[in-house]
C-alpha cells in the first residue's frame, strides 16, 4: 500500500510534537487508544481562559503512520481555534485531506476522539458541569 | 503464500546507490522469498525454449530430454534431504504440498482413524488445511506452544490416541524462525504409527533435513525460499518403513505416480533441482555466513538500543532470521521510516486482518510486542555492509519514533503500562 504525501510528509515532519504539563491548569489533556490495539496518541491543548482560544497543541502518537499524520494534522487544526470550533472537526475531514484509504479510517476516529478527550479534561479543570465528550454521543 | 508476507508497506524506490556504495532498497526479506540464483536461472533457460517438451511424452525426443532434465531434478533434490528418487512428488509449492500431504493422508487412513495434530504457529497453508477437516469431520487438535516457541513434547504424547492418523509440525518456522524438535517429534510418530508431516519449507536448503535421520514421513518443499524459481515445490513421500500412502487431490493424467497429476513444470523443476544442489555443496559455508551476519545486526542494535525483545528461541532458530520487538514503537511506523529496506512486521497494520501476528501471540508476549515486531530474513546475497546500513537505519528510526511516542515517555516517567486503564477503541 502506497501513503499519501501528505502522510509521508505529516509522519517525515510531524508538527507540534511534544508535551506540555498536564497538571497545568490551562492545559488539557487526551489519551485515547490502547497499546494492544496498536495505537495510542496523547493530543494536548493550551487554552486561554479568557478567550477560549487554543493557543498551542502538543502531541505524541504510538502507531502507524497514518496515526502519526492524523495526530499531528489535529494539532495543526485545533491551534487558534475556540473550543467550540475544535469541537466541529470531523474524523471524515481528516481521511479527506490525507486521502486516508478505508483501513486507516480509524486513525482519523482516534484523532478526533483525542481532540474531544483533550477539550473534556480541560473543561473537567475549568469546573464544567458536564464532560462534552458525552454531551456529544 | 500470502500470510507469512505479512507484506511490507514499503514505498519502493527507483534503485540508488548511497555513500558508502551500498545499492538501495536492501532487500532482507527472505522468508517471503528469495531472489533467484542466476546459476539457477541458467539451468533453466533451455528449458523454456530448445528443450521444451513434456516430460510425459514418450514416444520422441523432445519428450525424453525432458523427461531426463525432471529425474536430474528429482535426484538433486532427494540427494539433499536424504530421499530416494522415488519418493519425490513435483507440485505448484508448498501450500500445495501442505495441501496433498494432509488432505491426502486424511483420505487415504479415514478407517484408521479421523484424528490430525498440529501447532498453533504452523502455516496458515496447514492450519486452513486442518480447519477444512474439521468441517468433515475431523478431529484436529492444534498444540501450543512454549515461550521459545517450541512445542512441549509431553503435550505432543498426551494428544495422540488411538484415533490419531497424522501429526503435521513445521520444521522451521516462517515469522520467527524457530526449529522444532523434528527427529524427536518422529520419533514418538513412528512409536504410536502414527504418519508424520513436516512444513519444511522454510529448512530445505538452510538447516540440514534428513528424513531417515529425522524420523519424517511427508515433507513440504518449496522452490522460491531457496533461491528457486516460484511455483514449483515437491513432497517427498516415504516409501519404506513406513510406506506411507496418500490419496491425489488433482485427478487427471496419473503423472507423479498418480499422486499429482499435471503436465510437469519442466524449467521450474529443473530450477529447484539446481537451487538444491547449490544448497547441498554450499550450505556448511552458507549457514556459518548468514549466522554470523543475523548475530551482528542482533548485537548491533541491542547494543544502542534498550527494550529491545527477541521473539522465539536463539538456540533452535535458522541462521539468517531475526525476529525482534521493539517496546513503544509501532511496527509500521518502523517499517515506514525504514523504506529503503524491505523487512516485514508482525504489526496488524501490515496484515490483511488487521491482527497482529498470531505466532507472536502464540508465545505469550502480548499483543503490544507483536505491534512492535518486526522479521529480518537475511539471505545468501546480503552483505555484512547491509547489515551494518540495515541496523543503522533502524537504530535511528526507532529513537526517532520513540522520542514521538506517549508510551515511551511514560515507561520512563516510571509508570507501568499494564497498570494504565486505556479508553478502549
Amino acid at each position: 500500500m502506497a501513503y499519501s504525501d501528505k502522510v509521508i510528509d505529516h509522519y517525515n515532519n510531524p508538527r507540534n510534537v511534544g508535551s506540555m504539563d498536564k497538571s497545568s491548569a490551562d492545559v488539557g489533556t487526551g489519551l485515547v487508544g490502547a497499546p494492544e490495539c496498536g495505537d495510542v496518541m496523547k493530543l494536548q491543548i493550551k487554552v486561554n481562559p479568557q478567550t477560549n482560544v487554543i493557543e498551542d497543541a502538543k502531541f505524541k502518537t504510538f502507531g502507524c503512520g497514518s496515526a502519526i499524520a492524523s495526530s499531528s494534522l489535529a494539532t495543526e487544526w485545533v491551534k487558534g481555534k475556540t473550543i467550540d470550533e475544535a469541537l466541529t472537526i470531523k474524523n471524515t475531514e481528516i481521511v479527506k485531506e490525507l486521502s486516508l484509504p478505508p483501513v486507516k479510517i480509524h486513525c482519523s476516529v482516534l484523532a478526533e476522539d483525542a481532540i474531544r478527550a483533550a477539550i473534556c479534561d480541560w473543561k473537567k479543570k475549568q469546573g464544567a458541569e458536564k464532560p462534552v465528550a458525552a454531551e456529544a454521543k | 503464500m500470502s500470510t507469512d508476507v505479512r507484506t511490507p508497506q514499503v514505498q519502493t524506490q527507483p534503485s540508488q546507490v548511497d555513500a558508502t556504495g551500498i545499492k538501495l532498497p536492501i532487500y532482507m526479506d527472505n522468508h517471503a522469498t528469495t531472489p533467484m540464483d542466476p546459476r539457477v536461472l541458467e539451468e533453466m533457460l533451455p528449458y523454456f525454449m530448445e528443450k521444451f517438451g513434456n516430460a510425459a511424452s514418450r514416444n520422441h525426443s523432445f519428450g525424453w530430454t525432458a523427461e531426463e532434465g525432471v529425474e536430474t531434478a528429482r535426484e538433486r533434490i532427494a540427494k539433499l534431504v536424504g530421499a530416494t528418487t522415488k519418493e519425490i512428488v513435483f507440485s505448484s509449492g508448498a501450500t500445495e504440498s501442505d495441501n496433498l500431504a494432509i488432505k491426502g493422508v486424511a483420505e487415504m487412513y479415514r478407517e484408521k482413524g479421523n484424528h490430525i495434530i498440529t501447532a498453533v504457529t504452523e502455516h496458515k497453508a496447514v492450519l486452513d488445511t486442518c480447519k477444512r477437516l474439521e468441517k468433515y469431520g475431523y478431529r484436529v487438535t492444534y498444540l501450543p506452544v512454549q515461550k521459545d516457541g517450541l512445542i512441549d513434547l509431553d503435550d505432543l504424547k498426551r494428544a495422540m490416541d488411538d484415533k490419531t492418523i497424522l501429526v503435521t509440525i513445521m520444521f522451521a518456522n516462517n515469522e520467527i524462525g524457530v526449529l522444532q524438535p523434528i527427529a524427536e517429534i518422529g520419533k514418538l510418530c513412528h512409536e504410536k504409527g502414527v504418519i508424520f508431516h513436516t512444513d519444511a519449507t522454510q529448512a530445505v536448503g538452510k538447516v540440514p533435513v534428513d528424513v531417515i535421520k529425522q524420523n519424517i514421513d511427508l515433507a513440504s518443499i518449496s522452490g522460491h525460499k531457496m533461491y528457486g524459481p516460484k511455483g514449483v515445490g515437491a513432497l517427498y513421500v516415504r516409501r519404506k518403513n513406513p510406506r506411507v500412502q496418500i490419496s491425489a487431490i488433482i485427478d487427471g493424467g496419473g503423472h507423479e505416480r498418480g499422486m499429482r497429476s499435471g503436465t510437469l513444470n519442466v524449467p521450474g523443476i529443473v530450477g529447484l533441482g539446481k537451487a538444491c544442489a547449490i544448497a547441498l555443496e554450499e550450505m556448511p559455508q552458507e549457514s556459518c555466513k548468514l549466522a554470523g551476519l543475523r548475530n551482528r545486526l542482533r548485537d548491533r542494535v541491542m547494543g544502542r538500543l534498550d527494550e529491545v525483545y527477541i521473539n522465539g528461541s536463539m538456540e533452535h532458530r535458522l541462521p539468517g532470521n531475526l525476529n525482534i520487538s521493539f517496546a513503544y514503537v509501532e511496527g509500521e511506523s518502523l517499517l515506514m521510516g525504514i523504506n529503503d529496506i524491505a523487512v516485514s512486521s508482525g504489526s496488524a497494520c501490515t496484515s490483511a486482518t488487521l491482527e497482529p501476528s498470531y505466532v507472536l501471540k502464540a508465545l505469550g508476549a502480548g499483543d503490544d510486542l507483536a505491534h512492535s515486531s518486526i522479521r529480518f530474513g537475511i539471505g545468501r546475497f546480503n552483505t555484512e555492509a547491509e547489515v551494518d546500513y540495515v541496523a543503522d537505519r533502524v537504530i535511528e528510526t526507532v529513537e526517532r519514533l520513540r522520542e514521538l511516542s506517549p508510551l515511551y515517555e511514560m515507561a520512563k516517567e516510571g509508570i507501568n503500562l499494564k497498570d494504565v486503564k486505556w479508553a478502549a477503541e
